[in-house]
């Protein structure tokens, strides 16, 4: 194919993706709060943002669930990967099943399935609640990533540990996880994000005492534009490519 | 032996047991409640009914469900006419380059999906910066309404989709046999005979997986049409919001929901053909 033409294409579907990015971050640092024209530098939006307590409060919240319901889906997620790889039951086809269900369920669906679930439950709506939902829907993120990461290494080595005394639990802590570490990193880091930017889920199962950064930010622009928004976003962007970075550098240096 | 067990016992058990508890019984829930009846002092009672479903066919509804498929539909479309040719060259990149053109990729896979709808309304609102460049450019004289217009939600769909339909495309791009194209040229077909008799049909897992990741969020995202599109009942996911939030009939949101889990469960089929029927035309 024609190489001007395949770059071209390329650079047009790039810029679809980051320009809108790119001059959200660049206007969080407007000197102007309506206009589009550009009054230099400033910091004052950030300063504004940092100074509002509330805010505050809704961050520690968002980054509490997302901590807690990253670990526990990775601990649950890694253990659960490994049973799939190493083990026949009965039942399992039918487990794969709903692993894949969660993945393709539209978010919307599960919102509901799981209000409906914890109000018949009796169970009221908030930290408690958003923590279950979130972590179901990490699970099979943690599931499938330590799961192909098992499949790249050479199941010599577990017989190896097995013929050499380990026992079933001995040979999961001591030589499957050191191998699988990378990606059981990384799996946590994608469900912290996961947790962390959810908005549809969340919307559902959350009640109005507990409030998160991406239901916040959903009110806050509901209200239209604003400075301040600009820079939460373009803090909450930067913070999402960081991780993201960390978890592609760990799953990919194996390869 | 006994301890052996035990690690397998429990890792097992701990899976189905969260799996069982938080992905099948609400399913059935769901199920349940859309064949109940809506009630005053608790939110679903009895007798059994199927007038959820059929109300779902009441002109007013199925607007809201045909206009839905619609969009959700030419959303898929263009993010496949564009995402497939995009994952295609991605995959054909020298590998210098590949690895960080697809974390390019990636990246926006991740993000919030709010935060980069909202980045679209700067973009597309009257004063903003796709109107202030068309006039400086000349283009347009007067500013063009496109925020809270149903352009402007099918913009930010296709906006916010776009990775999720390139990522499984490029996956099995990537994976395609390039010896297998070598030998239909080699057989005597043209380029566009390898590509629509080859490449097309052993990449037709990619494309439905994709094509599921596109259609069937675009069905439900709700916060779109509320921040793009001037909130009104846009999509199907707007429609199920609101039964479960304003209008707080359950039963009927839940109809609505089974009903995107059957288009769901149609989909899902569609890919596991797929995947065994390309699984058979590859080389044992």
């Amino acid at each position: 194919m024609n190489r001007v033409f395949k770059f071209s294409f390329m650079s047009v579907v790039y810029s679809f993706l980051y320009l809108p990015m790119i001059v959200l971050i660049v206007y969080s640092f407007n000197n102007s709060t309506y206009s589009l024209g550009w009054k230099g530098v400033t910091l004052s939006w950030y300063n504004e943002l940092f100074s509002d307590f509330s805010l505050w409060e809704v961050a520690l919240n968002s980054l509490t669930v997302a901590g807690i319901s990253a670990t526990f889906a990775t601990a649950l997620g890694s253990m659960s990967a490994v049973a799939f790889y190493r083990y026949s039951f009965r039942g399992k086809d039918f487990l794969y099943g709903l692993i894949y269900i969660l993945i393709m369920a539209p978010e919307i669906v599960m919102g509901i399935s799981f209000l409906i679930l914890f109000v018949s439950l009796n169970i009221p709506l908030g930290f408690f609640t958003l923590l279950l939902a979130h972590i179901t829907f990490c699970l099979p993120f943690v599931v499938v990533t330590v799961y192909s990461r098992m499949t790249g290494f050479d199941r010599n080595i577990i017989e190896a540990a097995k013929d050499l005394g380990a026992s079933e639990f001995e040979c999961f802590r001591l030589v499957i996880l050191p191998l699988l570490m990378p990606g059981v990193v990384a799996g946590w880091l994608l469900s912290f994000t996961l947790s962390m930017d959810d908005v549809i889920i969340s919307f559902f199962v959350t009640g109005p005492e507990f409030e998160i950064l991406p239901l916040k930010i959903y009110s806050l622009v509901r209200m239209g534009v604003k400075p301040e928004i600009n820079a939460l976003c373009t803090i909450l962007f930067g913070f999402t490519l960081a991780v993201v970075m960390i978890a592609q550098m760990l799953l990919k240096e194996k390869k | 032996m006994n301890r052996d067990g035990l690690f397998k016992r429990v890792s097992v058990n701990a899976i189905a047991l969260w799996l069982v508890l938080f992905v099948l019984a609400p399913s059935v829930l769901v199920l349940a409640s859309s064949l109940l009846t809506r009630g005053d002092a608790q939110l679903v009672r009895a007798p059994l009914t199927f007038e959820n479903y059929r109300r779902i066919v009441d002109p007013l509804y199925l607007d809201i469900f045909l206009s839905s498929f619609y969009l959700a539909a030419l959303s898929t479309l263009i993010c496949l006419m564009v995402g497939y040719p995009f994952a295609y060259l991605l995959a054909r990149t020298s590998p210098r380059y590949r690895r960080n053109l697809l974390l390019m990729v990636v990246i926006p896979f991740w993000t919030s999906s709010l935060v980069r709808t909202y980045a679209m309304i700067i973009i597309l609102k009257t004063k903003g910066l796709l109107n202030s460049l068309l006039l400086w450019a000349g283009v347009i004289h007067e500013p063009l309404t496109i925020l809270y217009t149903d352009a402007a939600v099918f913009v930010g769909l296709v906006y916010s989709l776009l990775p999720f339909m390139v990522l499984p495309i490029y996956a099995s791009v990537e994976k395609l046999d390039s010896r297998l194209m070598e030998a239909a040229r080699d057989l005597g077909a043209s380029r566009a005979a390898t590509f629509v008799r080859v490449v097309i049909p052993l990449t037709m897992p990619g494309i439905i997986a994709g094509s599921m990741l596109v259609f069937l969020p675009a069905l439900g995202m709700f916060y779109i049409p509320d921040l793009l599109g001037g909130a009104k009942t846009l999509l199907i996911g707007n429609l199920i919001k609101n039964q479960f939030l304003s209008a707080r009939d359950w039963p009927f949101g839940s109809a609505a929901s089974v009903v995107l889990t059957l288009v769901m469960a149609v989909m899902l089929l569609v890919y596991y053909k797929s995947v065994r029927a390309t699984r058979r035309q590859e080389p044992a």
